[in-house]
């Protein structure tokens, strides 16, 4: 079964990290790609840019209509995911327990849909 | 051969819980399961009446529930062909459990527990899917107990064994790195059901189903399945506890504290019983919280009069309770001891630096506590503040019955 992690993270506190412990994150965060690699649990992931670089569409009626930023104003944003395969919740909630960014905000754990 | 009615009432108290936990992992699905052990417990009525009891009836009746579910899903396989799909694997699948296996049965048992106990469930979720599958009380019975809508009880359950599906929550027993964190999710669930009996005990009971007898049973139940010291601290706390039913309302339902109760109506058997468990606790070398929040309720029991407690010992007991749950409750707790030591003034300084860091500014034990030192120190006019703060947080009516009796009784 996949399962998706959402990373949020507070961006204001991201932009104020000292220059070290921010490579120290993209590092480890890097390795934690080849954690999940090397178990055969890594399926795809990636960081975001800023929620400033955001556009969201919405279709009213007939038009789409498109709006600078998020979808909701938030305390924390969601900065990047990780898509992981795993047995259950257990194992899934273990894997996501040993993400990096777990130190800097919250991970949301959240069961892939099947639609077919 | 004994009158199957008779026994399929006894087998239903006695074994039905462990039939559906066999069955859960054999049907993986908790709604097949349920109605699997309903239909065979239907067809027991029927055929034991007229062919007596089975050798083995739990086996039997696993075996016949697991048979009526795969024909459920061939039925419905008309309508949806995964449905069919399901009851071929389930079919194909068999099950080569020993009947008479004991600890698949306790395993099976455990999995109920934990995976009802599972911290992904909403706290009040896990509550009442424990109350539902592992004790076998009826919604109506937990909504009774809770004072909640049936309803919304039965929606509370509903969603649980929804997420269990649709985020695959493994029905296991967690492995041994992971027992620890999770065994205290599920001794917390065992507590907060004791609690909600425990402090409801008093009043209109008579319509409510006994929670702190369930929890107590839950307890004893683990205990014998797992040997984990935490276990027997917790089954020796709500035991010593709950020694004190009696003693601790009047027939009107208002509050005794422990001081002024009549300990000659504490039942001294769960007394001895709760101080066997405790020792047995202690022996193992791994004290936790619920050992020592024991060993604090057994101080109490061992009083023969209230000036005999030893408060001294009861606030080094507080000491390491502090050392492993940093909670500011544990500290008001243990400034009460060091009230009843050293005097109302020694214990009003702790309370008034616990309440300047501002988490318990809510908590109406914090205001009558320190009432009750402000009492005892003379000072009257701030006591009637405290106790009127407290009286406007407290939330159950013999307490607020308490603090207002107490205000009332306060000196001009």
């Amino acid at each position: 079964m996949r399962y998706l992690f959402l990373i949020y993270l507070d961006e204001d506190a991201l932009d104020r990290m000292a220059p070290d412990a921010y490579d120290a994150l993209v590092r480890d965060s890097l390795a934690y790609d080849d954690y999940l690699r090397e178990r055969g649990k890594y399926i795809a992931s990636d960081a975001l840019q800023p929620v400033r670089t955001a556009t969201t569409l919405r279709m009213p009626g007939d038009d789409v209509l498109t709006t600078d930023g998020p979808f909701a104003e938030t305390k924390e944003q969601l900065g990047g995911f990780f898509l992981v395969e795993a047995d259950n919740l257990d194992e899934a909630t273990q894997l996501a327990a040993k993400c990096p960014c777990i130190r800097h905000g919250s991970i949301e754990v959240r069961p892939v849909k099947e639609l077919v | 051969m004994t009158l199957a009615p008779v026994s399929i009432d006894d087998l239903y108290r006695r074994d039905s819980r462990q039939v559906l936990a066999t069955l859960i992992r054999l049907l993986g699905d908790f709604d097949l399961a349920e109605e699997a052990l309903q239909d065979a417990f239907a067809v027991a009525a029927e055929r034991w009446a007229r062919d007596g009891v089975p050798d083995n009836p739990r086996a039997w009746l696993v075996s016949t529930g697991r048979f009526k579910a795969i024909d459920k899903l061939r039925r419905r396989a008309r309508f949806d062909a995964a449905q069919g799909e399901l009851a071929d694997r389930l079919y194909d699948e068999g099950t080569d459990d020993d009947p008479d296996d004991r600890p698949q049965i306790e395993d099976d048992y455990l999995r109920l527990i934990f995976t009802c106990c599972h911290p992904a469930l909403a706290a009040d979720a896990r509550i009442a899917l424990t109350l539902r599958e592992v004790c076998g009380l009826t919604t109506e019975e937990i909504a009774r107990a809770f004072l909640t809508g049936a309803p919304t009880l039965a929606q509370r359950i509903v969603r649980a064994k929804a997420k269990i599906r649709d985020a695959r929550i493994p029905y296991a027993v967690p492995e041994a790195g992971a027992l620890a964190e999770r065994l205290g999710s599920v001794l917390q669930v065992v507590y907060l059901v004791f609690n909600e009996g425990y402090s409801a005990s008093s009043g209109n009971s008579l319509t409510r189903v006994d929670l702190t007898g369930e929890a107590i049973r839950l307890a004893r139940l683990l205990r014998q399945m797992l040997a984990e010291p935490e276990v027997t601290g917790l089954l020796a706390l709500m035991l010593l506890q709950n020694s004190r039913r009696e003693a601790r309302a009047t027939s009107d339902g208002d509050l005794i504290l422990l001081d002024e109760q009549d300990r000659s109506l504490w039942r001294q058997d769960a007394i001895d019983e709760g101080l066997a468990l405790l020792g047995d606790a202690f022996r193992s070398g791994r004290v936790g919280p619920y050992t020592l929040q024991a060993a604090i309720a057994a101080e109490h029991a061992r009083a023969a009069r209230p000036e005999d407690t030893d408060w001294g010992r009861i606030v080094q007991i507080y000491d390491a309770l502090t050392q492993i749950v940093a909670s500011p409750v544990v500290d008001l707790n243990r400034a009460v001891a060091v009230a009843m030591r050293d005097g109302p003034a020694a214990g009003l300084a702790q309370i008034e630096a616990i309440a300047a860091q501002g988490q318990l500014r809510g908590y109406h034990l914090l205001h009558s506590a320190k009432a009750d030192l402000l009492r005892r120190l003379g000072r009257y006019g701030e006591a009637r503040d405290a106790y009127r703060t407290a009286l406007n947080l407290a939330e159950q009516e013999p307490e607020k019955r308490f603090l207002a009796n107490r205000l009332r009784d306060l000196p001009a």
